[in-house]
């Protein structure tokens, strides 16, 4: 299958980046009310680049894990809903290449 | 005691390390603070690095760094869902050395890079966050890392943190990014052999290519595309405005995957590998978005201070420069003894009457008015193919009546009046 070697979906592109996750995130929902009541489209959804936000019935799920570190959810959330930092010292994402 | 340095930087990306080179090379002691576990672990470029600005700081350096390839060819691609126009700078002069750019992987140059600073008596520390300046008296003195016991106090604190320069916003220098004013890209690094791309993008060992995509590639969205030529792979990526990227609901990584499938460009990549996946913010708010660039004790250098030119996809280079004003701002700081905002103010104004200052004010309205007027990227690249197609279909038409059609193709939809209006427009906030 020599076609697909490139990495197409999101967790085959996830799957080719080293992380480095610390037990606690660095992200967080600052009111999940706020999601619920007030972001109909859940936008965070949909640009974040390593789709890290999962919206759960009531709750925003944060994958920091796999987060990129790019800042996008941040400048992005139209109800600044959302507390970011940078993984402690060492953490997090490790681009090898790029 | 606590330690005490001349100068500490935060951040190892080109700015950081250009400023704690130069300053290291002076004489001052210097220490650099990485939060990643190695310089350029967090860091993300399309992959064009600048000779000039970096010969600046180490010269000949190519005979040294991990340079992919010297880029003979330049490309850009007005694309359309099935056909483009292109145009193409080939010179093979820029080949020969110095040569006038490279294509480099991040992650490996500038770990190089700070390594170089190290060996001329720089102090790096990686796997460290800095979690705020000390400040007192008004006065940037030191600070605080993420370490036990973890506060350093140093004379002037230099901040190259980057797009997400948390640290000069906790200092009021300027206000949280807005979505227009940052584009968020995502790239992948494909694997493929040398040979093949050789003879893919018509060049020989250490040649490169740049090809960069408008219109289809974004989706008729503010931003490019683009592809850049390593050793034995490609840089494939593609960004907007996070303003754009919210308004279209579009996924970066489905945007990306658009581009790869596109007729025009899954040719060049068939039968790559994906080795790596990227996501990065590029500051393209321009000359409005500068913040505040120097206070007592501090000063704010490369993508941390705004300096990017989105559209000549410059911004390395304009970090390094920045890197290197910063130093000679401090080593003359030294000098006199005195690191007050006063003093270091002579760094804006060299920033403002380098090329940094010119450029940026030069395209000062660009970004802005593409971003209002979607027009340039969603009609005219269409339209342009459209034309240029016509033309070029042989169907029996007369050339003298093709040459009509097209020029009516221009003015059909949107009145002469618009387009003329329009060009007006591009051309000024371009000139």
């Amino acid at each position: 299958m020599e076609e697909n070697k490139n990495a197409q979906t999101i967790e085959e592109k996830q799957y080719l980046i080293r992380f480095k996750a610390d037990t606690e995130s660095h992200l967080h929902v600052l009111s999940h009310d706020v999601c619920i009541e007030k972001c109909p489209d859940k936008l965070c959804t949909i640009f974040c680049p390593a789709e890290v936000y999962k919206w759960e019935d009531i709750r925003m799920h944060v994958g920091y894990e796999g987060c990129h570190e790019c800042g996008s959810c941040r400048i992005g959330c139209p109800h600044e809903n959302i507390k970011w930092e940078y993984p402690k010292g060492g953490h997090g994402i490790i681009f090898r290449l790029g | 005691m606590p330690e005490k340095f001349d100068v500490i930087v935060v951040g190892a990306g080109p700015s950081g390390t250009s400023c704690a080179y130069k300053c290291a090379q002076a004489g001052l002691k210097v220490l650099q603070i990485e939060r990643g576990e190695y310089p350029g672990s967090k860091n993300v470029m399309g992959g064009v690095l600048y000779r000039k600005q970096m010969e600046a700081v180490i010269p000949e350096f190519w005979k040294d760094a991990p340079v992919e390839r010297a880029i003979v060819e330049q490309r850009a691609w007005l694309l359309d869902g099935n056909s483009m126009v292109t145009t193409s700078v080939k010179n093979n002069d820029w080949e020969q050395e110095p040569c006038n750019n490279y294509t480099i992987l991040r992650a490996k140059f500038d770990q190089w890079f700070a390594n170089k600073a190290v060996e001329v008596g720089s102090l790096l520390i990686n796997e460290t966050v800095v979690l705020e300046c000390i400040v007192e008296d008004g006065k940037v003195v030191g600070v605080r890392t993420d370490r036990p016991d973890g506060d350093v106090y140093a004379d002037v604190v230099v901040l190259a943190d980057g797009v997400n320069s948390l640290l000069a916003k906790k200092l009021g220098y300027h206000n949280e990014l807005k979505p227009d004013e940052v584009a968020l890209t995502v790239m992948e690094v494909l694997n493929l052999p040398k040979e093949v791309i050789n003879d893919r993008f018509n060049v020989k060992d250490n040649q490169g290519v740049t090809i960069e995509l408008f219109g289809d590639a974004t989706k008729g969205n503010l931003g490019t595309a683009f592809i850049y030529t390593n050793k034995d792979s490609l840089n494939l990526g593609v960004g907007t405005t996070l303003s754009s990227m919210i308004k279209a609901k579009m996924k970066p990584y489905e945007l990306i995957e658009y581009v790869k499938n596109h007729p025009m460009v899954s040719p060049l990549i068939k039968g790559a590998e994906s080795a790596e996946y990227l996501a990065h913010l590029i500051p393209e708010g321009g000359y409005y978005s500068i913040p505040k660039l120097y206070g007592n004790g501090v000063l704010l250098v490369g993508d941390a201070a705004q300096m990017v030119n989105g559209i000549h996809r410059e911004g390395s280079n304009m970090a390094m420069a920045s890197g290197t004003l910063a130093a000679e701002t401090i080593i003359a700081a030294k000098e006199k003894g005195d690191f007050s905002e006063d003093t270091l103010s002579s760094y804006k104004t060299a920033i403002l009457d380098s090329f940094i200052g010119k450029d940026l004010k030069k395209y000062k309205d660009a970004n802005h008015t593409f971003e209002e007027q979607p027009q340039y990227f969603k009609d005219y690249i269409p339209m342009i193919n459209r034309a240029a197609s016509s033309f070029l279909t042989v169907d029996g038409t007369s050339k003298r009546d093709k040459q009509k059609e097209a020029l009516k193709t221009f003015t059909k939809d949107k009145g002469t009046f618009t387009v003329v209006k329009d060009m007006y427009r591009a051309w000024k906030v371009m000139k």
